[in-house]
């Protein structure tokens, strides 16, 4: 049986795709591109599976594979850590040589098979299915293979409890208390740590953002208020630039009281720029915050 | 376009899963390997199942999928624990079994 | 209790077994705490089996003489698929006959050997031996199935290596005791291949089933079956009875104490393998082939014991040889089918008694002479042991067949029924049975004249005489001693004109052997019996001649090779060694060669190529996975491979 014309273009344009990105998977260096191939792939199947009569696989591989199988590798890579790329230099003897000659051996061979098989005229399932894909699905899964599905259920809950039991951490230490802590706290000020909060971000009049520093009882922006994250990306605002702008900001709004000033767009527009400059500012400040706040 | 094209895809799907399983060291990227090759033979189940009108096909594949799914639950966490044990994820390093 | 007879007493018969083992179990597992009384239970033991036995004698001979056949079956001892036998006791003539020897003798030698062994620490556990002897040799003629028979017929085997080896301390008796056992065994190989071929052919190892079914087990199963389980029982008669060619133990086993010798030659053992082939009468009359070999063996054992016999210096191997001949004797008559039956077993019965009183005899001499056993140290010794001399001396006429001495009455029929046939038979074995009467009377008339005539060959104190000669100080026995001899000797003197009158033996015994028919001889009965007494005499005066009137040389003379040949047993342990042992050992050697070499190195060298090939493959596991995943994949692949071959 020959598919339809719109089936072939689909999968000609679809499985080139898909080898390259398994090949991705591969020669990758980072896993993250790996796994993004892989994703591809996925996606891809999801996409074959609907387009052969298969709509609740698709659907399934979807939410299965994509959604939560692979979110689950990508979440075990940010705990094993995202920016380590492989060495693909080979350790064992002879491995690389041996696995390359197994996987195009093994394409050979599969290919042979299947070129080498006599398949039955396709029937398709649109005899099979006088109701929907899902409902026949059911009807099979619920009734011949009733067992199974019931013994799948109990492997699931096997592996969600082995899955927590296997990555449990029994705490070594005793857990501290407050007043350990407090003591702690203490103990630290000579490293000129602080026993109070650190001070929130500044609060003008037009700008409560969390790059703004506050300003000191002395007047003095206090760089400690600012996020650390921030500081060291350097994208901190000088209270400065801050204080200027809400300046030309009132005495606009002043005029614009009296019916002379610009239009209110325009503040909206000029509220940018300042930041911009706030930020090529604050790369000096920042070098010397380096070693900087527990926040 | 036959329809056995789909199950000329699937072996190569599963060929390069396998080679990636051979070749790669990072336990996670082989664990990948080791998905791939599953969902090669997914996508053979589907296609039987369309050539013979049968949708017990899909349902061995739907097994699979929830199978798989348990599989890399287990599989992973094996990995984290080898991970905060030996602060590597490679497989070559798991080799303590071996005199 | 069996319906078909009227003997009320036949229930007794597991008590004439159970009786002297439990004599033997109380003496051997109590120790040495029956030491004191042992033997006296021992003796007890013995003479209340006797009583057991004199009373269902007596109640046999009240019931008439059809009736006199039974067995009591105490209950099932094997019940195995088709294999079913019977714990039960054939009590008929035949074996109450050997109850009555077994028993009588039997005690008037437990009686003797109180006194014999009255110096040995031993005494208790040779009493324990001598009691188990006699219960195993009851269980043996009481059985009523073949392979309860084995049963005795092993327990006897196994006390008389007990018994034969008893002064183990000397290595020469272990050496014996040893022997007589190992030949035996070959003897017990004929005994269970027989009963193996009986159980195949009869489906039944008991007497009632089997002896009826012979004559028709010969048409059935083919002549060559029958003959095959006649000869195999006859090898294990030649190992019990120590015939040719498995005579050899015989000579040894004087290395056991006198009564022992005694008991196995008179009552206990050496008659179990005449007994067997008169029980099995029927199969062998089925197998007249086989019948045929048994006459030949006995002719052939016959003379070579007689012809031992008169070389032997050995007191007590002399008597040895003789026995064997005697035992040829009956198996003679035994070959000889329903005629000679009956004479088989009343020359073993006059045999029993006059053997035993020899033996004991002999035993007294020993006594009174040091426990010297060497003839030619003896001589003149009739005046002073006056009671041994006349008991010996009457046994010696007994044995000669002298009449109206026992042997006489036995003797005398079997060579009258080795005359009886047709061919070349009667002559060959009445010639025999004739010539071996002629030398038993020089060579036992040699014992008797060397050791009470003449002069003697001992000094009675130092000083006196030939100098080279042992100072010895004979003494007459003490009446424990005497007495059994006496009645021995008399037993000897009546015993055979008492049975042979009218015939009453034969009669008593028909019910088992069956009704012979009378036959006459090639020769006229007269003229057998004048011959006979002529060579007798001559044989008798020849010995007179040389042993009582010529002096008697201290050493061996130098002789003629055929006297050097008799002295060793006509080479009987060289023949034994060159034909059996020797090769043996090589074939023994062989088989250890060929087992460490062929067998041993083929498995070790396959299990060294497996190991080499097991480090091999250990390098295979290198601990890496994806080396394993790489090995499995391999292994798809080739799967994939076959698919596609196999498809295409």
């Amino acid at each position: 049986m020959t598919a339809s014309g719109a089936e072939a273009a689909l999968f000609w344009v679809l499985a080139p795709l898909m080898v390259l990105a398994a090949l991705g998977l591969l020669f990758a260096r980072k896993a993250v591109h790996a796994a993004v191939c892989v994703m591809f792939v996925m996606v891809g199947l999801a996409i074959l599976y609907v387009a052969q009569e298969a709509p609740f696989l698709g659907v399934v591989q979807v939410v299965v594979y994509t959604g939560a199988v692979m979110m689950l590798f990508l979440f075990v890579l940010m705990l094993v850590g995202v920016d380590s790329a492989d060495s693909l230099t080979e350790t064992i003897r002879g491995q690389r040589w041996l696995g390359v000659l197994l996987g195009l051996g093994l394409v050979v061979v599969l290919l042979g098979v299947i070129a080498q098989a006599a398949f039955p005229p396709a029937v398709g399932l649109a005899a099979t299915e006088e109701l929907t894909n899902p409902v026949a699905l059911a009807r099979v899964l619920l009734g011949d293979y009733v067992l199974a599905m019931e013994v799948v259920g109990v492997l699931l809950v096997t592996a969600a409890l082995a899955g927590l039991v296997l990555t449990h951490r029994r705490r070594l230490s005793v857990r501290p208390t407050q007043r350990v802590l407090a003591a702690a706290r203490v103990a630290a000020l000579p490293q000129g740590s602080t026993l109070t909060p650190l001070p929130a971000p500044g609060v003008y009049a037009q700008n409560n953002a969390m790059d703004t520093p506050a300003l000191g009882p002395d007047g003095e922006p206090l760089p400690h208020s600012v996020p650390r994250v921030l500081r060291i990306r350097g994208q901190e605002r000088s209270a400065t630039a801050v204080l200027a702008e809400e300046e030309t900001l009132v005495a606009r709004d002043d005029l614009r009281l009296l019916g002379v000033g610009p239009a209110a767009d325009a503040t909206v527009e000029q509220v940018g720029d300042p930041v911009a400059t706030g930020t090529t500012d604050a790369g000096a400040t920042d070098e010397g915050d380096e070693d900087g706040e527990v926040r | 376009m036959e329809i056995t094209h789909y199950l000329g895809l699937a072996a190569i799907l599963f060929a390069i899963g396998a080679a990636t399983v051979l070749l790669r060291r990072n336990a996670i990227v082989v664990f990948m390997g080791v998905e791939l090759m599953l969902n090669a033979t997914n996508l053979a189940f589907v296609t039987f199942a369309r050539i013979h009108g049968d949708v017990t096909g899909q349902v061995l594949a739907f097994f699979v999928m929830v199978v798989a799914a348990a599989e890399v639950v287990v599989g992973l966490a094996i990995i984290i624990t080898i991970f905060r044990s030996r602060r590597s994820a490679s497989v070559d390093d798991v080799n303590l079994l071996h005199s | 209790m069996d319906t078909q007879t009227t003997m009320q007493t036949l229930s007794l018969a597991p008590w004439l077994v159970a009786t002297p083992m439990i004599g033997a179990l109380v003496l051997l597992v109590a120790g040495r705490r029956t030491d004191r009384w042992g033997h006296w239970l021992g003796v007890l033991a013995s003479a209340a089996t006797f009583v057991v036995g004199l009373v269902m004698l007596l109640d046999m001979l009240g019931t008439p003489a059809d009736q006199r056949v039974g067995t009591h079956t105490v209950g099932t001892w094997i019940d195995a698929g088709a294999l079913h036998v019977d714990l039960g006791f054939q009590v008929d003539p035949l074996s109450m006959t050997f109850v009555m020897l077994v028993t009588f003798v039997g005690t008037l030698i437990h009686v003797y050997s109180v006194a014999y062994m009255d110096h040995d620490v031993d005494r208790r556990r040779f009493f324990g031996y001598l009691n188990l002897f006699v219960a195993a040799m009851l269980l043996l003629v009481l059985a009523d199935s073949y392979l309860l028979l084995f049963v005795g017929w092993e327990g006897v085997g196994l006390a008389s290596f007990l018994l034969i080896g008893f002064w183990d301390g000397k290595r020469e008796n272990a050496v014996a005791g040893k022997k007589a056992f190992v030949m035996n065994r070959v003897g017990d190989m004929g005994l269970i291949v027989a009963m193996m071929l009986l159980l195949a052919t009869f489906g039944s190892l008991s007497f009632g089933t089997v002896l009826p079914a012979a004559g028709e087990g010969a048409t059935a199963a083919g002549q060559g079956v029958m003959t095959a389980i006649g000869l195999m029982l006859l090898l294990a008669a030649c190992g019990k009875s120590a015939q040719l060619p498995l005579q050899a133990w015989l000579g040894d086993a004087m290395a056991g104490p006198t009564p022992v010798s005694a008991l196995i030659h008179a009552a206990t053992m050496v008659t179990a393998g005449v007994y067997l082939l008169v029980r099995s009468g029927p199969i062998l009359e089925a197998a007249p082939d086989a019948q045929l070999v048994v006459t030949i063996v006995g002719a052939l054992t016959l003379l070579f014991g007689a012809v031992v016999g008169t070389a032997k210096d050995d007191i007590k191997k002399a008597l040895a040889a003789s026995t064997m001949s005697q035992i040829g004797y009956m198996m003679l008559a035994a070959g000889l089918g329903p005629i000679g039956y009956a004479f088989a077993i009343f020359h073993l019965l006059t045999h029993g008694f006059f053997k035993a009183g020899l033996f004991l005899g002999a035993g007294s001499v020993m006594h009174a002479m040091g426990d010297d056993v060497n003839m030619r140290r003896f001589g003149g010794l009739a005046r002073l042991l006056p009671v041994t001399a006349i008991t010996m001396g009457l046994g010696w006429l007994a044995i000669l067949g002298v009449p109206p001495f026992s042997g006489f009455w036995s003797k005398d029929k079997i060579i009258e029924a080795a005359f009886v046939g047709e061919g070349w038979r009667p002559w060959v074995f009445g010639l025999a049975a004739l010539l071996g009467a002629g030398i038993t009377a020089y060579y036992m008339s040699r014992l008797f004249f060397m050791t009470f005539a003449g002069r003697r060959r001992w000094r009675p104190d130092e000083g006196s005489g030939d100098d080279g000669a042992p100072v010895r100080h004979p003494h007459e026995a003490p009446r424990l001693m005497t007495w059994p001899m006496i009645i021995l000797a008399a037993g000897s003197v009546f015993l055979g004109g008492i049975l042979a009158l009218g015939d009453r033996f034969v009669t008593w015994l028909e019910p088992v052997t069956g009704h012979a028919e009378h036959h006459e001889p090639v020769l006229p009965v007269w003229l057998l019996m004048t011959l006979t007494l002529v060579l007798v005499v001559l044989g008798a005066f020849l010995a007179f001649r040389q042993y009582a009137v010529a002096a008697v040389p201290v050493e061996p003379p130098p002789a003629l090779a055929v006297v050097r040949a008799a002295r060793v047993d006509l080479y009987q342990d060289a023949v034994n060694e060159s034909l059996v042992m020797r090769p043996g050992q090589y074939l023994t050697r062989a088989l250890v060669y060929s087992d460490r070499t062929a067998v041993d190195g083929g498995w070790l060298g396959l299990a060294g190529g497996i190991g080499r090939l097991g480090a091999r493959l250990r390098r295979m596991q290198n601990g890496y996975v994806r080396s394993y995943a790489a090995t499995m994949l391999g292994g798809l692949g080739v799967v994939g491979l076959v698919v596609w071959v196999l498809a295409s």
